[in-house]
């Protein structure tokens, strides 16, 4: 697909998200609000994974260690707008960290490493009662005023979230549009060569899961005062797979690929809710039916149409 | 007297029992075309990897403008301004042609937070235009350099390592798998470059006749020692060189 078509669909999209909502019921608006953040969260993990070619399964640990940082903050009787930037810095500093092993591991073994990861949040976000509350969690977090605008509305947290969206979609642009684009590109494609031209393909990979990681830190905070609640259950491993789910099936590497991803990981399971019992079933289905038909992701659609017409025109030897 | 930009003195390459590189030592002088040949498992791109800090040298001193390099790592050569092809084909497939130029050249300029505010081309666009057009790559500088032919592909290669303004290229068998009219065209570009812009190039390369057509000396390397160093006419001369590599 050329880039106009698909700039104008995402104009479309974007004027569909800023009009539509108003008629939703709040069910709606909080499944929307919902999405939204895991398009943040799975912007990140695009960086990451999409762009950089690391591999990553610790995503959903970032979301937790955000939605944390803000219950906690916020019962310590200190603004959201103090927790929300804490989140993104922490997560960025765990980030780093966590880029460590993939200095010295790649594919399958850093995914272990980074399950591992995952796995050893999870715990701390479980036992150390102290700090998280345990399995109990973190009741009555609250949501933000800006400037005197109270954000506690449904839809006034849903275009909050819309908003927060946009600025992240930008800025993450604005870095995949800068040099440290075709470095993280050129990392992915081939570290040997990238390294030989003089590009640190360790800071690059540090950073590709920093700013992947305060991306989730971000959705975090956001997940934590929209659903005013914090428990480690939304946290959990599979979480992490469904968020990588999320950049494959949406078309990895790909700007628009996290958004319509996590369409198919959030959304489309409610969509399928006719199905009662076996939604789920229908679900993993539809998923296994869409990567063997499209194992480039929604987003290589375009391009296989075209490459088929232009099969088809060709005349027959 | 003028001194060497790459000198190699004693280097040595181990693998358990096996040396790879025995004891080799050559220099290369400013504004020198200097080639490497030898039959398939001399240890020539040893040798190579071993000097650009792919891998570990056993034994031995490397030094680039006097200055020890031996255990340098291809990012820092890279940045003290050694650039490099490979044996195989090492473009990166997805970008465009006129993006594999200037990406082989951005970290060069400006510090690494400065470079994330800066323009997608960095400034580097005119520059990765005039090398598209000194290389004929203009028909192609907006396709993805994966969808090229092999030939087109090894141009950009080459291309690449030269985005930087390097005092030093070394090129791992760049008429490999190249037909015979494209590589008339790379002796000519790297004539050029050598005549224009004065640098130093080391050329591995097993077409002997490219080798001694564009190389000012030449090393002949067997069983990963130096057998002979000299001028094409000195080599063709060697009887040692004739009878294990050249023939008759």
């Amino acid at each position: 697909m050329t880039r106009q078509p698909r700039w104008l669909i995402g104009m479309v999209g974007m004027a569909a998200l800023l009009v539509l909502p108003p008629f939703l019921r709040s069910y709606g608006l909080y499944l929307l609000s919902y999405w939204l953040v895991f398009v943040i969260a799975t912007m990140g993990l695009n960086l990451t994974v999409g762009y950089a070619g690391q591999a990553s399964l610790g995503h959903a640990a970032f979301l937790g260690i955000g939605a944390y940082s803000v219950a906690i903050v916020m019962k310590a009787g200190c603004s959201f707008w103090l927790g929300l930037p804490l989140s993104a810095v922490l997560c960025f500093v765990v980030g780093l960290g966590l880029g460590f092993p993939a200095l010295r591991v790649q594919s399958i073994y850093l995914a272990f490493a980074t399950l591992g990861f995952s796995v050893a949040a999870l715990l701390v976000m479980r036992y150390e009662e102290w700090l998280t509350g345990g399995t109990s969690g973190i009741n009555d977090v609250g949501r933000p005023s800006l400037f005197g605008l109270d954000l506690g509305g449904n839809l006034a947290y849903y275009y909050f979230v819309l908003a927060v969206a946009v600025v992240v979609a930008a800025l993450l642009r604005g870095v995949l549009r800068s040099p440290w684009g075709k470095a993280f590109t050129a990392l992915r494609d081939n570290p040997i060569r990238a390294e030989s031209l003089g590009i640190d393909v360790r800071a690059y990979t540090l950073l590709s899961f920093a700013i992947g990681a305060s991306c989730a830190g971000i959705a975090g905070a956001l997940l934590a005062s929209l659903v005013q609640f914090v428990d480690p259950t939304p946290f959990g491993l599979g979480v992490s797979f469904t968020m990588y789910l999320m950049v494959v099936v949406g078309g990895s590497g790909t700007f628009f690929g996290p958004a319509l991803g996590a369409v198919v990981g959030v959304l489309l399971p409610e969509w399928l809710r006719f199905a009662q019992g076996w939604y789920l079933t229908a679900f993993g289905v539809a998923v296994i039916v869409l990567m063997l038909w499209l194992p480039g992701g929604l987003l290589s659609l375009p391009d296989r149409l075209k490459a088929r017409a232009i099969a088809a025109s060709r005349p027959r030897t | 007297m003028t001194a060497p930009v790459l000198e190699v003195t004693g280097l040595v390459k181990s693998y358990g029992a096996i040396r790879a590189v025995d004891d080799v030592s050559f220099a290369v002088m400013p504004g020198e075309i200097f080639g490497v040949i030898g039959p398939n498992g001399s240890g020539k791109t040893t040798m190579f990897n071993s000097v650009l800090g792919q891998i570990k040298p056993s034994a031995g001193r490397i030094e680039l403008d006097g200055r020890d390099i031996t255990h340098l790592s291809p990012l820092q050569l890279s940045r003290r301004g050694v650039g490099r092809t490979f044996q195989s084909l090492q473009v990166f497939g997805r970008m465009t042609v006129r993006d594999n130029l200037i990406v082989a050249a951005q970290e060069h300029r400006g510090t690494m937070l400065g470079r994330m505010f800066a323009a997608t081309d960095n400034g580097l666009g005119p520059k990765a235009d005039a090398l598209i057009d000194q290389f004929h790559l203009r028909e192609v500088a907006h396709r993805r350099a994966g969808e090229l032919s092999y030939g087109q592909q090894k141009l950009v290669d080459i291309a690449m390592a030269f985005m930087s303004d390097p005092d030093l290229v070394l090129l791992d068998e760049p008429c490999a798998g190249v037909n015979p009219v494209l590589v008339d065209d790379i002796a000519r570009l790297l004539r050029d470059l050598n005549r224009v812009r004065r640098r130093s190039f080391v050329i591995i390369e097993h077409n002997v006749d490219f080798v001694q057509k564009l190389c000012h000396r030449i090393m002949v390397m067997v069983e990963g020692r130096a057998m002979a160093i000299g001028t094409p006419a000195e080599i063709r001369a060697n009887k040692h060189v004739l009878d294990a590599y050249l023939g008759n």
